[in-house]
């Protein structure tokens, strides 16, 4: 018995999410008295891991791991937990990670159980408190199954070290065989995605217009954060959909949220409710916003928006 | 072509949430029900190959008597006919296997559920079913297109969109992109009275047992009154973040 840990790469680096769901798998392991071990494909150095405590990393090699297919990786992983007998095994939320978690499921005649926030409080049966009601409520979810996956909802448990020395193998794993094929993929470099930000800057109709969104943009780059908008933004076209956030759009789960000119309608706040600090900027004081905010500030946001990104360089250089 | 759209019936996107019978149960008193906005969005796209491709459309929902009227709605919005598996939608499991065992029973080319319903936010109904049945599966899906048993979907991936072309039989994950918001079918009055003659079969569940059981609900801790900086005060502002939240 195991606990197995999917650790996501990209361009040859470990994902945060993948230290997030280590750490949170070492602490699982710790709890129930098994050893952890990581799955991961192409990478050929796992040493990385060792930072948090994995015991053993296992690589997929094969020619169709350099891209990924969510039924071929969840075919894969299945044969790892099943060799390595896993009966935990944690997943992020990262959109690859939420896409191939129940094909994995049927794989393995497992319980998933997903948006998963923090440890078990019980592992016999096991027990788990998850986000609901778009992070309006929780629920504690109680599995009768032997072998469980878990979703672990993004920066809710956070990265932990733990030193360890990591004993590294890799497998060719048998190919699933798909009759999908990928032929393009379109993916904005240089930038940092809302799924992966520490800190995301989000806009809304008070902006007035696309030609206004280079504030939300350096107010983004001072930060090391992620652009996002609300609702009514992506749907007049101002931003792509990709980074509405909110109820129908994506869910946001960083440390700090700052929302320039909008509202803060009930779906918009439901999508951002994860996220731990969040700072409102908007012209209404009577905005909804400001009752779901940590920090707020009435004032033009462009007139806020210029002085604190100013602040905030001075702040970063110092 | 022949298309499942599987629906959720779910709490109005305004609702407030609350729960009796010592936090074991949804409150649904005073609150509307509609059709889970991810399921809306793929069945539009289905009333458009339709209309287009002459797909046959069905609907179908797990769940007692009280989810009807959300059927009844799918068919005014356009879909040919409705099927209502009569159980309590225990779990993600329970609810995949029932689709499961309709598809088994009349095979779809394309089987199209919402990503994630807004209420247990489990987004595992359509990926399970793809795995029981083995058919392929393309979740966050923000455009479809089916020619000659082909499909050719994209993906929203973190930063960014990947095309994938795939075989039919295929199950999709909806989400917005797939059709606009404002590309969502109003009944009409005509619509409507059609939806009264079209078929809605309401058939028994199949076996199946849930692997999860949710034993209760809480809400999250209320939230301390926002802290209001003055805005010619940025300095300060700086300050609570980088001292007291830690955050910068």
């Amino acid at each position: 018995m195991a606990v197995l840990v999917y650790t996501e790469a990209e361009n040859g680096n470990f994902k945060k999410a993948a230290f997030e769901v280590a750490s949170y798998g070492k602490a699982l392991a710790d709890q129930t008295g098994q050893k952890l071990i990581a799955v991961s494909f192409n990478q050929e150095d796992g040493s990385a891991l060792g930072a948090y405590g994995v015991d053993q990393v296992v690589n997929v090699t094969g020619s169709f791991t350099e891209s990924f297919s969510a039924k071929k990786f969840a075919a894969a992983i299945a044969q790892v937990a099943s060799e390595k007998q896993a009966n935990l095994i944690v997943l992020s939320s990262s959109a690859d990670s939420k896409y191939l978690a129940p094909l994995l499921a049927v794989k393995l005649s497992a319980a998933y159980t997903s948006n998963v926030v923090e440890l078990p409080s019980s592992t016999e049966p096991l027990t788990l408190k998850r986000s609901c009601y778009t992070s309006k409520a929780f629920s504690t979810v109680t599995s009768n199954q032997p072998i469980n996956i878990i979703g672990l909802s993004s920066n809710a448990f956070g990265i932990i070290e733990t030193q360890s020395s990591p004993e590294q193998s890799t497998i060719s794993a048998e190919e699933a065989t798909s009759s999908m094929t990928v032929s393009s993929l379109e993916k904005v470099t240089g930038t940092i995605t809302i799924a992966d930000a520490d800190v995301v800057v989000s806009g809304g109709r008070g902006l007035k217009g696309p030609e206004n969104w280079h504030l939300i943009e350096d107010l983004a780059d001072v930060l090391g954060a992620a652009t996002a908008c609300s609702k009514p933004v992506s749907d007049m076209g101002w931003r792509p959909h990709g980074e509405h956030v909110g109820q129908t759009g994506k869910p946001v789960a960083s440390n700090l949220y700052i929302a320039v000119g909008v509202s803060g309608a009930i779906q918009h706040l439901a999508g951002i409710n994860s996220s731990k600090v969040k700072v409102v900027i908007n012209i209404d004081p009577e905005a909804p916003f400001f009752k779901a905010a940590d920090y707020g500030i009435v004032g033009d946001a462009f007139e806020v928006l210029p002085k604190l990104i100013e602040k905030l360089k001075a702040f970063k250089a110092a | 072509m022949k298309i499942l759209v599987c629906i959720s019936n779910v709490p109005d996107t305004t609702s407030k949430i609350n729960f009796v019978e010592s936090d074991t149960k949804f409150d649904t008193q005073g609150v509307q029900f509609i059709i889970n906005p991810n399921d809306e969005f793929g069945l539009t796209r289905a009333i458009w190959l339709q209309q287009k491709q002459q797909a046959e459309v069905t609907v179908l929902t797990v769940g007692d008597v009280s989810c009807e009227p959300i059927l009844r709605k799918c068919l005014a919005i356009g879909a040919d006919k409705a099927i209502r598996v009569d159980a309590v939608p225990s779990d993600g499991f329970f609810v995949a296997k029932q689709i499961a065992s309709v598809c088994e029973k009349e095979s779809f080319d394309l089987i199209i559920a919402g990503r994630e319903s807004i209420d247990h936010n489990g987004a595992m109904v359509p990926g399970l079913v793809a795995g029981m049945l083995d058919y392929e599966y393309i979740t966050n899906c923000i455009s479809l297109e089916v020619e000659n048993n082909q499909a050719t979907a994209a993906r929203e991936i973190d930063g960014g969109k990947e095309i994938v072309t795939s075989g039919l039989p295929l199950v999709i994950g909806a989400q917005k992109g797939l059709v606009e918001e404002s590309d969502l079918i109003i009944p009409n009055m005509r619509g409507i009275m059609q939806a009264r003659k079209k078929p809605l079969e309401v058939i028994a569940s199949t076996d199946a047992v849930a692997s999860s059981k949710v034993t209760s609900f809480e809400k999250p801790a209320p939230k301390g009154a926002v802290k209001l900086v003055d805005a010619e005060d940025i300095d300060s502002l700086i300050d609570l973040l980088h001292n007291e939240a830690k955050v910068i």
